[in-house]
């Protein structure tokens, strides 16, 4: 009991955790839908947690967000619990939601400004970092431009731009490509690895794209119903099945029997009306 | 020493009351540079004080059947009018609140670190900035149908404090609602049931005076009395408050003050 609370303190540990947590549990009503969770994973790494609908995937980021409180176990985030020091919390991370966050009546440049504004950047600091955000995410041109006419790649864009503004040190990305053409889809991996290298971003994503998930990420997780099943990188987690083995594979593996029953209504309409939306 | 522990600016220039105002006028910016975009709204809530004050209450001042301390009754009624326009421009301005939780917007102003309260005061601030328009149109109005209007700086200002007040009051009120119905349908349904009882349990087209026991009790606790109370002496030649203006500010000010404090509890729950 007590070594585990040392190891969750962040100044015990020499080896720092981007995100932590201890037996970390969220139910609705009856329904338990993150299930006393224990992990963690390392700075500067991209993580990529995998599973199927109604996994638990959301639940878990909204928690390590500070959107949604736990209803029992503890997390760290950047070092700091995201019940008790919520703020702290705040300031060093980015989001974006599987849902759209920009906002479509503004234009591209109104939205970082909002978003610049909200994190307390001040001129010319906020001037010159959303120029550079702009050109970074190539949006130069569309600046102007109101949201609702940008295309789904470019809004999937602007919300990292805008989720990048104040340098968080942990970026949660939640179903970054969802509903994106495979260009559009390549520009954001890009722009994902990008950031990583400018700015030494701890990335935390979910996807249920396995491409993805091999291509862009040192190190994934596997989620069913609340829990953890497996975690490593990818190429750690295929060898473990076979020679052959395709990382779709491994989600099958973990996953598979359980996927049709899964799937709710509301869970299916809520990914299907945010697909068309970034349509 | 890794980044991840380090604060990713040097000092945080979120903190403090110069940060909590500046993030509280980001949050009312988001709103009115999205009504500029589209004014076609602040266009359709010019109607209905159209309609009340050149037919209602041209039809109205024939009767002389209620008493108006001395005053024409379009005088009289004019306050009420601005007064309702105001309150049916904030009592719906929840849903939007509503709308950006089922697009992912509000997510966006949970995750920043902009305190719960400053999301509050930044959306009953650019209600109020709205208020100002249907003020403006109000008195545009009322000059043309040749009510007795009192003008000079005191008197706009009053009447813009009293207006942003109860656009403030209604705005935040709505916001509560939101939070705790959460669904458009619902909202749409509370706001119908509410909006009327509202109007008419209030002194804004006939006095206080003329309601039997039970509705004036109700209409001393309604907000909207105060407000029209104060307007009555500040925009009108010859009108008076009947519980003096300090009262009406400070009922006001308290109400407000108790809304905010509700709805900064309750913000947070309309994600889940
Ligand atoms: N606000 C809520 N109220 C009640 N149940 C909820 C709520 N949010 C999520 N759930 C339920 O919790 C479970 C986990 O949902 P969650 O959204 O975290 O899954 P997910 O892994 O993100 O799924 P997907 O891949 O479809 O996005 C689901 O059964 C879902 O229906
Ligand atoms: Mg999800």
């Amino acid at each position: 009991m007590t070594s585990v609370s040392s190891e969750l303190h962040p100044s015990a540990s020499k080896v720092s955790a981007a995100v932590q947590t201890l037996e970390l549990t969220r139910k609705f009503e009856d329904l338990v839908a993150v299930d006393h969770l224990s992990f963690s994973t390392a700075s500067g790494s991209i993580f990529g947690l995998l599973g199927p609908n109604g996994a638990g995937k959301s639940t878990l980021i909204k928690m390590l967000t500070t959107l949604l409180p736990p209803s029992g176990g503890t997390a760290l985030v950047a070092g700091f619990d995201v019940v008790r020091q919520p703020r702290e919390v705040r300031r060093r991370i980015g989001y974006v939601s599987q849902m759209l966050s920009a906002d479509g009546d503004l234009t591209g440049y109104e939205n970082l400004l909002i978003s610049a504004k909200l994190y307390g950047i001040r001129r010319p600091e906020r001037t010159q970092r959303i120029a550079q955000a702009l050109e970074f995410m190539e949006l130069t041109q569309a600046a102007g431009k109101v949201v609702r006419h940008y295309s789904g790649g470019m809004i999937r864009r602007l919300e990292i731009a805008q989720s990048m503004l104040h340098r968080p040190a942990i970026l949660f990305l939640d179903e970054p490509t969802v509903g994106l053409d495979p260009v559009a889809k390549q520009a954001v991996w890009h722009r994902i690895q990008a950031l990583r290298g400018e700015f030494d971003t701890t990335i935390f994503m979910t996807t249920h794209d396995m491409e993805e998930a091999d291509q862009l990420c040192d190190v994934v997780a596997f989620m069913h119903s609340g829990r953890l099943l497996a975690q490593g990188p990818p190429a750690d987690l295929k060898a473990r099945l076979g020679p052959d083995a395709s990382l779709g594979d491994v989600f099958i593996h973990y996953a598979g029997a359980s996927i049709a029953e899964e799937g709710e209504w509301t869970n299916v309409a809520r990914t299907r009306s945010t697909a068309r939306r970034l349509e | 020493m890794s980044h991840a522990h380090e604060a990713p600016l040097a000092a945080w220039s979120d903190a403090g009351w110069f940060g909590f105002l500046r993030q509280t006028s980001a949050v009312a910016e988001a709103d009115i540079r999205k009504l500029l975009h589209d004014p076609m709204e602040l266009l359709t809530r010019m109607v209905q004080p159209v309609l009340w004050l050149a037919i209602f209450g041209q039809v109205f001042s024939r009767t002389r059947a209620i008493p108006t301390g001395g005053l024409r009754y379009l005088d009289f009624m004019t306050p009420g009018v601005l007064a309702q326009s105001v309150l049916f421009g904030a009592i719906f301005y929840g849903i939007s609140l509503i709308w950006e939780r089922d697009l992912g917007i509000v997510h966006k102003f949970l995750v920043s670190p902009t305190p719960r309260a400053a999301l509050v005061l930044g959306r009953a601030a650019s209600s109020m900035a709205r208020s100002l328009c249907q003020m403006t149109l109000v008195y545009l109005l009322a000059f043309l149908l040749g009510v007795q209007l009192r003008f000079g700086i005191g008197a706009f200002a009053g009447v813009a404090a009293a207006v942003m007040l109860g656009s403030a009051i209604f705005s935040t009120f709505s916001l509560i609602a939101a939070c705790i119905v959460k669904s458009r349908e619902r909202f749409m349904g509370i706001g119908q049931v509410l909006t009327m009882p509202l109007f008419f349990a209030s002194n804004a087209i006939y006095p206080l005076s003329m309601m039997p026991g039970w509705l004036r009790s109700i209409a001393v606790v309604n907000p909207l009395t105060y407000q029209v109370d104060a307007l009555r002496a500040l925009m009108i030649q010859g009108g008076t408050s009947m519980f003096g203006l300090r009262i009406d500010f400070a009922a006001q000010l308290f109400a407000f003050a108790v809304l905010v404090a509700i709805a900064t509890k309750l913000y947070p729950k309309i994600i889940t």
